[in-house]
């Protein structure tokens, strides 16, 4: 099994006339955490999101866990994914939200078991004793039952990245998890995070919280106009940038 | 905390201040006015000897009317089903992206929403005229037929009235439909999306509970509508509500007595279906208001409480 866990080449995107990636290459390894930074509308989200197929790509390679997304190559050609292989992928790929996006029809523990459920075809008390279990790790023992407009913002993004965890991915994406939150409450979000990460899981997260960054990330990326600007560990990025752009980005962010 | 030292009377604070209220005269005039002529039209209504209640009494419980009220309720229940059915099933459609799908559900609302029902439910009807021999071939199109039933069998009064009325509903419905599909905001389709769900279980379990909520009030007045809209069926001669008793009072004349006993019956259905969707928009709207939970009791009386 390689180490390999995303593989980006020259990937690029466009909306209409418009370009947003613009050929962008890195390699996030299994195991790894890499931090996203950048300007608004400099494509992070876009990327994020090609990365499980909500965007298709426009040119370039693409795959995860050495599979590439959306397509299947036989013969030197490229065939459009079904649905319900896309489908199947992604239940591999957590994702979070920076607006939580959980299931408002649905409590706490019901937004955690669904997938499960539904998609994995588990059974329900089993689903049930796992989605407890992981409400519990991310401090919500006393939520089960709540629905989401009972939760604070804070609460309702420790009950999505349950929930994404719950179908066991090998990946997760998080963008900008705490953007949507009092200061107060994105502590509790990050430290979840953090324990996340120590536990081995393989995550790209696109944030503004540079001390997270630099405290987690095993590689930092800058990203600008469609472009990386500049990546490496967080200490060289966020310590020592050599572009001049990173800097006047960073210093406006710290 | 500064809250309680403002409604708390303490040693600082201020009594309560008692003014005069404002007089307002009109309001005094016009519920006077109400009263009045409500009271004199209750009491023409009550006393008159010319409305002859006993006979009102009498018809209520008529066999012919209870069938009639039967077979309102069954054609009324059936072809919302079917409406709800085609709109749902329009809604999805006209929301897909295949253009072919997307123009077909246009032309079914656009076609049915824009002529009578009354138009559509004598076409129906009278579609059997249009097969010569009565005999519909259903078959590939243009191809041999594979069936030759007999359309007097299959088209009766009874699937006329249903197909006019529920056709015609799906017209209406599905705009309702869709109007709800669009209120669920994206991100839940892609939340969903990224669980590993398929197109039709995120429709099913995640965009249409939550559409619900913007369905249910509209489908109430719907089906209060078609409750009503169902003695149009009576012109083809379908035996329900309205077909009844007109059948009853064109031999007897007692017209108003037979009026007022289906209006009674049309009344009586209508509020049972206020019952019912108050508890059915209570269980959708659950997750989405934080103080919930009133019985209808309750809800009646807060709001008496609060237009006070
Ligand atoms: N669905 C879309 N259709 C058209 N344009 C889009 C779409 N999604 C994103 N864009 C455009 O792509 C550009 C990059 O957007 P993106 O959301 O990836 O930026 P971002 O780096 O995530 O910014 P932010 O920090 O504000 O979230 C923007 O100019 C945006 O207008
Ligand atoms: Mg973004």
């Amino acid at each position: 099994m390689s180490d390999v866990m995303v593989s980006a080449e020259g990937v690029h995107k466009r909306f209409g006339q418009n370009e947003v990636l613009k050929g962008i290459t890195l390699t996030v390894n299994r195991g790894e955490v890499m931090c996203l930074l950048g300007p608004s509308g400099s494509g992070k989200s876009t990327f994020l999101r090609c990365i499980n197929h909500l965007e298709q790509i426009n040119a370039g390679r693409l795959s995860v866990d050495g599979e590439l997304v959306g397509y299947r190559e036989a013969n030197g050609k490229l065939y459009e994914l079904h649905e319900r292989d896309v489908a199947r992928k992604r239940q591999q790929i957590g994702m979070v939200f920076q607006q939580f996006n959980l299931f408002p029809h649905m409590t706490a523990i019901e937004n955690v078991m669904l997938a499960p459920v539904q998609v994995l075809g588990r059974r329900r008390d089993e689903s049930r004793q796992r989605a407890c279990q992981l409400l519990d790790r991310v401090g919500l023992a006393d939520k089960y039952d709540a629905y989401p407009v009972a939760l604070s913002g804070g609460q309702q993004q420790r009950v999505a990245i349950a929930r994404a965890l719950a179908m066991d991915p090998k990946l997760m994406l998080f963008d900008e998890p705490t953007s949507a939150l009092d200061p107060e409450l994105v502590g509790d979000v990050l430290d979840v995070m953090r324990d996340l990460a120590r536990s081995g899981m393989t995550m790209v997260v696109v944030t503004h919280e540079i001390g997270f960054a630099r405290e987690v990330a095993d590689t930092v990326v800058f990203m600008d106009g469609g472009v990386v600007v500049e990546a490496g560990p967080p200490a060289e990025v966020l310590g020592a940038p050599k572009h001049e752009r990173t800097r006047s980005f960073l210093s406006k962010v710290l | 905390m500064e809250e309680n030292e403002l409604t708390q009377p303490g040693p600082g604070r201020p009594d309560d201040i008692r003014a005069v209220p404002v007089r307002r005269p009109g309001r005094w005039i016009a519920a006077a006015i109400v009263l009045i002529c409500s009271a004199s039209v209750l009491r023409f209504i009550v006393t008159d000897p010319a409305i002859k209640w006993h006979i009102v009494g009498r018809y209520m419980f008529d066999s012919r009317i209870l069938h009639g009220v039967i077979a309102t309720l069954y054609l009324s229940v059936a072809a919302m089903a079917l409406g709800i059915v085609l709109g749902v099933i329009t809604a999805i459609m006209r929301l897909s992206p295949n253009p072919i799908l997307k123009s077909f559900s246009w032309l079914y609302v656009f076609f049915f929403r824009g002529t009578p029902l009354l138009v559509q439910i004598t076409f129906w009807y009278a579609i059997t005229a249009l097969f010569p021999n009565n005999i519909i071939s259903i078959g590939i199109p243009f191809g041999p037929a594979l069936f030759h039933p007999d359309a007097n069998a299959i088209i009766t009064v009874f699937v006329a009235a249903l197909l006019g009325l529920g056709v015609n509903e799906g017209a209406y419905y599905a705009e309702i439909v869709r109007s709800g599909i669009i209120s669920v905001p994206e991100g839940q389709s892609e939340a969903a999306a990224s669980l590993g769900m398929g197109r039709i279980k995120i429709m099913r379990l995640i965009v249409l509970p939550q559409a619900m909520r913007v369905i249910l009030p509209p489908t109430g007045n719907e089906f209060i509508s078609m409750l009503k809209n169902s003695s149009l069926a009576s012109t083809i001669a379908f035996a329900e509500l309205y077909f009844e008793g007109s059948s009853i009072y064109s031999v007897n004349y007692d017209t108003i007595q037979l009026l007022i006993v289906e209006s009674i019956w049309y009344l009586a259905m209508t509020s049972v279906l206020y019952v019912g969707q108050y508890y059915l928009e209570r269980k959708f709207g659950q997750g989405f208001s934080r103080s919930q939970r009133a019985t209808l009791r309750e809800r009646w009386f807060s709001m008496g409480a609060r237009t006070r």
